[in-house]
């Protein structure tokens, strides 16, 4: 009874499949943009009806603006450091992933997967918490400080990440080309270094900005483990302003402003290069 | 390595070769022998194993069984130094497969400097000179992306030339070019035969075969069939396989 003819279409009551649902992470252009704005603005007319002793939502923003773009461009600093850090160790993960060598390569295939699949945050506390906070060595002691062990914390996924970026450019280069370099007689390292990385550098510019926006966005988790970066600065203002309800969106919503237009840039950058190298 | 070869010996010695992919046996036997100077040409219809031959003559691809000897080098050798070996066969492909991110000059200088460690200035008064023999003079500083079919082609073979190999393989050099580009690539590798060095040709073009080649193998399912120099074979093939090959191509 399972072998249906091809002719007869009986009722069948099949599994029920979910549609693929596909997450969006670009917001759409001036939505975000408009929407921080907003929120802004209408804390403000909202405290326009209470009175006059208090300082404005705007004035607030003004008044500590400072503070919070200094606290902002630590987040940059992490984020900038972070990619540094994980895109060397990314590079030398992936080209261990490319290596004949299997046992190595198996590794290095554990590792990369082991720190792409981890929750960010999880990987944050393990390094938070496990690494101490100074380190003595020949007799100096290098103080660790927590901003800094949360860049490495970030620089784990990012290392991953662009292992995997690395690992699938070098893939894509038609293997006609290790055939032509071997007939040449280079090494295998020499045609990696020499022939294959530097056609994959286009390649690999988009997926490798991609990642940076995401760590660039994913600093602020840092706040969660006490780094004085922008939203623990942003919390702790709030606090000081006396914690009045209306100045919440205000501030988070500068906040929000800040990393749109700073990482929207990098997304519209990187959109243009895809577009730009997917011909050839 | 020490040899006891001497140029009066075959500088190409195939015994028995034999290779298979998996259950698939693309070569069954082949043996052949191709002295110093002599243009060979290996023919036959697709998928009869001529690529994989020459393949497996450069150690791109390692043999089943038998004996590959080049200059008395076995290829098969586990310790061989295949790097070594490859430094006295160049190699050009059907596809070009030269590098794009360089221009036609860096093409042909990156081996001889990086692999061979020569003067970077002397190789590329060798790298000039050669562009110029295969007519590409002017063309230095193109990518291959600007180049044509054929000035790639040419350019692959001046690649492979910098190298000094004492043995050139031709695998399909022309099957991907347009007709009229055809004609530039095979005056090249013309004028290569009559400078004396070893070719080692699988072609398709049998007019260029047999105004060219000194001695012209007919393969067919990975094994050779007949073999003789151009003009009994293809005027007086004694096989039917090889007369009916020859009646579809000619």
């Amino acid at each position: 009874m399972s072998n249906a003819e091809p002719g007869h279409r009986l009722a069948v009551l099949l599994p029920y499949r979910l549609a693929p649902t596909r997450i969006s992470v670009r917001i759409s252009p001036l939505s975000a943009a408009i929407l921080c704005f907003c929120a802004i603005l209408a804390a403000s007319t909202a405290w326009a009806e209470s009175g006059p002793t208090m300082l404005s939502p705007l004035q607030v923003i003004l008044k500590w603006s400072p503070l919070l773009l200094r606290g902002f461009a630590f987040n940059i600093l992490i984020s900038l450091l972070a990619m540094l850090l994980g895109t060397v160790a990314g590079l030398g993960l992936g080209l261990a992933l490319l290596s004949e060598f299997r046992p190595l390569a198996a590794i290095s295939w554990l590792i990369t997967q082991f720190f792409r699949n981890a929750p960010w945050l999880v990987l944050l506390f393990f390094v938070m918490f496990l690494v101490p906070f100074q380190v003595i060595m020949f007799k100096t002691t290098i103080p660790l400080p927590d901003w800094i062990k949360a860049t490495v914390g970030f620089a784990l996924p990012v290392m991953a990440n662009v292992a995997e970026v690395v690992r699938g450019a070098v893939r894509s280069i038609p293997s006609t080309q290790w055939e032509a370099a071997e007939s040449l007689s280079f090494t295998r390292r020499q045609t990696m270094w020499l022939i294959m990385l530097p056609q994959c550098i286009k390649r690999m510019l988009p997926p490798w900005m991609n990642v940076y926006a995401l760590v660039a966005m994913s600093t602020v988790l840092a706040s969660i483990v006490g780094v004085s970066e922008m939203l623990t600065l942003t919390a702790q203002v709030h606090a000081a302003e006396g914690g009045r309800p209306e100045l919440f969106a205000p501030l988070y919503g500068f906040a929000l402003l800040c990393f749109f237009l700073y990482c929207y840039p990098i997304n519209l950058w990187t959109a243009r290069l895809e577009r730009r190298f997917r011909v050839r | 390595m020490a040899t006891s070869w001497t140029p009066d010996q075959p500088i190409v010695q195939c015994v028995e070769v034999r290779k298979s992919f998996g259950a698939l046996e693309v070569l069954k036997g082949i043996s052949l022998s191709v002295r110093k100077g002599e243009v060979i040409c290996i023919i036959g219809p697709s998928g009869s194993g001529k690529s994989t031959l020459i393949r497996c003559i450069n150690a791109l691809q390692p043999i089943s069984s038998g004996s590959i000897q080049i200059e008395g080098i076995e290829v098969t050798d586990p310790r061989l130094d295949k790097l070594a070996l490859r430094r006295k066969v160049g190699m050009v492909f059907q596809q070009y497969n030269l590098f794009p991110h360089k221009t036609a000059l860096q093409n042909v200088m990156m081996a001889p400097i990086h692999v061979l460690r020569q003067d970077r200035a002397e190789v590329e008064m060798r790298a000039r000179a050669l562009l110029a023999k295969v007519r590409l003079a002017g063309k230095e500083d193109s990518y291959p992306g600007e180049l044509s079919g054929g000035q790639q082609q040419r350019v692959a073979i001046a690649r492979s030339l910098a190298m000094r190999p004492d043995i050139m393989l031709f695998d399909e050099v022309t099957a991907a070019l347009d007709p009229e580009t055809v004609k530039e690539v095979l005056v090249t590798i013309r004028e290569l035969a009559e400078d004396g060095m070893t070719c080692i040709l699988v072609t398709h073009e049998m007019n260029f075969a047999r105004e060219v080649a000194d001695h012209v193998y007919f393969t067919d399912r990975g094994v050779i069939v007949e073999h003789g120099p151009p003009e009994t074979l293809f005027t007086a093939a004694k096989d039917e396989r090889t007369q009916r090959f020859l009646s579809q191509v000619l």
